[in-house]
């Protein structure tokens, strides 16, 4: 009895506290209060559903398009590989795109890695091989830092992992710079800070990173495909779609083997119980 | 414990013989979980979530110990050991997104178990041991969680870490030095990363001795059933094996198919973008927010934003991040006496009209919004309905439960299982699971309720 007597008035003291001191004020204000500020970037932002047609990675059955992730690599290569690393992918990895070892190890070389002189002993910068990883273009964040506005340009190699739906967001990103409707911008004393850019598919809108992507053309593919922006920005994002999961098509081709075998074993399951609780059913009466 | 006809362990050949001299440990899994534990036949699917939350416990502990051998607990490489793990490690990404979805299983099934510890009160006597148990042990379950989600050293993990230490700082006079002791510093970094690691080792342990307890409890006066009448003869029960073997067998199959899917096809779906950003001191996610499993809690938390003030004079009881505290900590502790608030007699949910009413359009209601309130920004209009929703919890238990323990007529119950199950007329004949001779020569355990005639 002692118990629920305590329980009880703990209970009301708990409920009297939030009410009074809580909620009273909070429903006052909400009602009586001056409304919320909204920042303005809230009239200029759109929401992006990523390129027409989607991925071919996409949904339970989805493929990697090899040929649009090399294609992607060579954007990343050209154009974003300026200012943003890659750190967590290695050279070797690049056998995934469908690449042979020797066009593995040409393409290493290609680049350039910090690395120690083998006579001096100095630090030094060597051509990549495949165990080493895409080498930073900045020596450090102080140098990144200094070099963009004090604005680091983040490593890319989670992009896609690191946004909500991030495939289509990298997309959105890349085709969304613009200017601001100036009728709206005027009335709502919107305006984008100098060295920043306008974006609406960026969440306040106004981003740090110059528009990367800028003519048609800017990059000319190998395999002949006609490079729009929309394409070169599709192919990029599929590209760091890859290095933000590279297991993705194998994870999901495991899930459907798995899932197979559950099923299967599961049934089994279920009817050796009915087997074993058959002599159990209530009888009719 | 057993009852009277419950089967003996009879080892047949001379090596279970010798063991069984030596260690009888076979017959203690044959007590426990094979043919020797008579329980109810009538038990429904709401009974299969404690062998899932075993089997949840060890699919943890063995992906957390392989994970472990790859993992370093540095501030300045734990973030690329875990992308070490997902990207050369053998199979390393299933063993990382079974862990952490693991986890997030792990609490929707003791959710559904606790869930059903409600509905059906398995909370009363004689099982008030079981219940504290479990309690103690979803504590240590919040704990782990909490220190596994920061290992991976993103974004959240830090801020997380952040928030959550930062709740100790709330207490009065000690909680400054408190939070700093227990972080290691004045934030979280090298030296809260390694012994959140070495605890998030430890505590999975801990649960599982914690678990045998609540298994040994559980034994002795036997699981409760859909009607909340207690066992009366050998016609109510079946022995554990083969009988709810075989159905839990069939039970974690469909687990499996659903965590699966999960693991293989949504990995990422209740975890947080921002966690794949390596953690930074320096920069603030917009929105701060633990794991879904703890946003009911986190609501609460929240729910508190006034100071307890003396009206009129300004003079502050107690600040609101203290009530806060409280709240949310004490969401949880009044589970501990819940045994003691609801005293109605009867058990099962089925037979409470009043008290069904509110669970159903109370509690659930409840619990739902505070899930979805606690993933929110905290603005309006959710900071008032996490207020609301603040109170009516503990209304519903501090208040509303013992009252309708007093004032609650309840409906007629079966006299016993086996006539719930088959119906009057077949109590006296009813099929009898197993072979065992001597039928109900022992004692009756007590059945503590007056049948309703």
């Amino acid at each position: 009895m002692s118990i629920r007597l305590g329980g009880i008035i703990a209970g009301l003291a708990i409920t009297l506290v939030l009410v009074l001191w809580s909620l009273v004020p909070g429903v006052y204000n909400f009602a009586f209060g001056p409304p919320a500020e909204k920042p303005a970037s809230y009239a200029f932002y759109e929401h992006g559903e990523g390129p027409e047609g989607g991925y071919s990675f996409d949904g339970a059955m989805g493929k990697w398009d090899v040929g649009q992730l090399q294609r992607g690599y060579q954007v990343y290569k050209e154009v974003c590989s300026a200012c943003h690393s890659l750190k967590f992918v290695a050279f070797r990895n690049l056998q995934q795109l469908g690449y042979t070892e020797a066009e593995v190890d040409a393409e290493a070389n290609s680049w350039t890695v910090p690395g120690i002189d083998p006579n001096t002993g100095e630090a030094t910068t060597l051509p990549g091989k495949p165990v080493d990883f895409f080498p930073s273009p900045y020596p450090n964040a102080i140098a990144a830092a200094a070099a963009n506005n004090n604005a680091i340009p983040p490593d890319l190699s989670l992009m896609t992992k690191a946004r909500h739906d991030g495939s289509a967001y990298v997309y959105d990103l890349l085709v969304g710079y613009g200017e601001a409707d100036p009728e709206k911008a005027a009335k709502l004393g919107f305006e984008t800070p100098p060295g920043l850019y306008f974006n609406k598919h960026f969440p306040n809108v106004n981003i740090a990173m110059p528009p990367p992507l800028v003519l048609d053309g800017q990059v000319t593919y190998a395999d002949g495909t006609e490079a729009t922006i929309p394409q070169m920005s599709a192919d990029v994002a599929a590209f760091l779609t890859w290095t933000a999961e590279p297991s993705l098509i194998e994870r999901k081709q495991t899930g459907w083997f798995v899932i197979g075998f559950l099923l299967f074993a599961t049934m089994l399951a279920f009817l050796s119980y009915k087997q074993i609780w058959a002599g159990m059913k209530p009888k009719k009466n | 414990m057993s009852f009277a006809w419950a089967k003996q362990y009879e080892p047949k050949s001379a090596f279970t013989k010798w063991i069984d001299e030596k260690l009888p440990f076979p017959r203690l899994v044959y007590n426990a979980v094979g043919a020797g534990y008579p329980v109810p036949r009538n038990l429904n699917y709401m009974w299969n979530f404690g062998v899932l939350a075993g089997f949840c416990l060890m699919i943890q502990i063995i992906t957390g110990v392989v994970l472990a051998m790859h993992y370093a607990a540095n501030a300045t490489v734990a973030f690329g050991t875990v992308e070490h793990i997902m990207r050369n490690v053998n199979y390393g990404w299933m063993l990382r997104y079974a862990h952490a979805n693991g986890a997030s299983f792990f609490f929707i099934v003791i959710y559904l178990h606790i869930f059903r510890g409600f509905f059906y009160s398995s909370y009363k006597a004689p099982r008030e041991m079981i219940w504290l148990l479990g309690v103690v042990i979803f504590l240590l379950m919040m704990a782990t969680a909490f220190m596994g989600y920061v290992l991976p050293w993103g974004q959240m993990s830090f801020w997380g870490a952040q928030v959550i230490t930062g709740l100790f700082g709330a207490i009065p006079l000690v909680g400054e030095p408190l939070q700093i002791w227990l972080l290691g510093g004045f934030a979280p970094d090298n030296a809260a990363l390694n012994r959140f690691f070495s605890l998030h080792f430890l505590l999975p342990f801990v649960i599982a001795g914690v678990v045998i307890l609540h298994i040994w409890a559980l034994h002795i006066p036997g699981s409760s059933n859909p009607t909340g009448v207690e066992v009366k003869s050998e016609s109510d029960t079946v022995p554990f094996h083969p009988y709810y073997t075989s159905k839990d067998g069939f039970g974690l199959g469909v687990f499996l198919i659903l965590f699966t899917a999960m693991v293989f096809f949504l990995p990422n779906a209740l975890g947080h973008p921002d966690n794949y950003i390596e953690a930074n001191p320096l920069s603030t996610p917009a929105l701060i927010v633990p794991e879904w499993y703890f946003y009911p809690f986190y609501a609460i938390l929240r729910a508190f934003t006034g100071d307890l003030t003396i009206p009129f004079t300004g003079i502050v009881l107690i600040p609101a991040k203290l009530l806060g505290v409280i709240g949310m900590f004490g969401s949880i502790l009044v589970w501990f006496i819940l045994p003691w608030l609801d005293k109605s007699p009867v058990r099962s949910g089925h037979y409470r009209p009043l008290f069904r009413k509110f669970f159903w359009f109370g509690l659930v209601p409840t619990m739902a919004a505070l899930f979805y309130l606690g993933g929110t920004h905290a603005e309006e209009p959710y900071i008032m309905l996490s207020q609301f929703f603040t109170a009516y919890y503990f209304l519903h238990f501090l208040v509303i439960l013992p009252i309708i323990s007093q004032i609650e007529v309840p409906k007629p119950l079966p006299f016993s299982i086996t006539e719930g199950v088959l119906g009057k007329a077949a109590t006296t004949e009813a099929p009898r699971a197993g072979t065992v001779d001597g039928g109900d020569a022992g004692t009756l355990p007590d059945g503590s309720l007056q049948p309703a005639e």
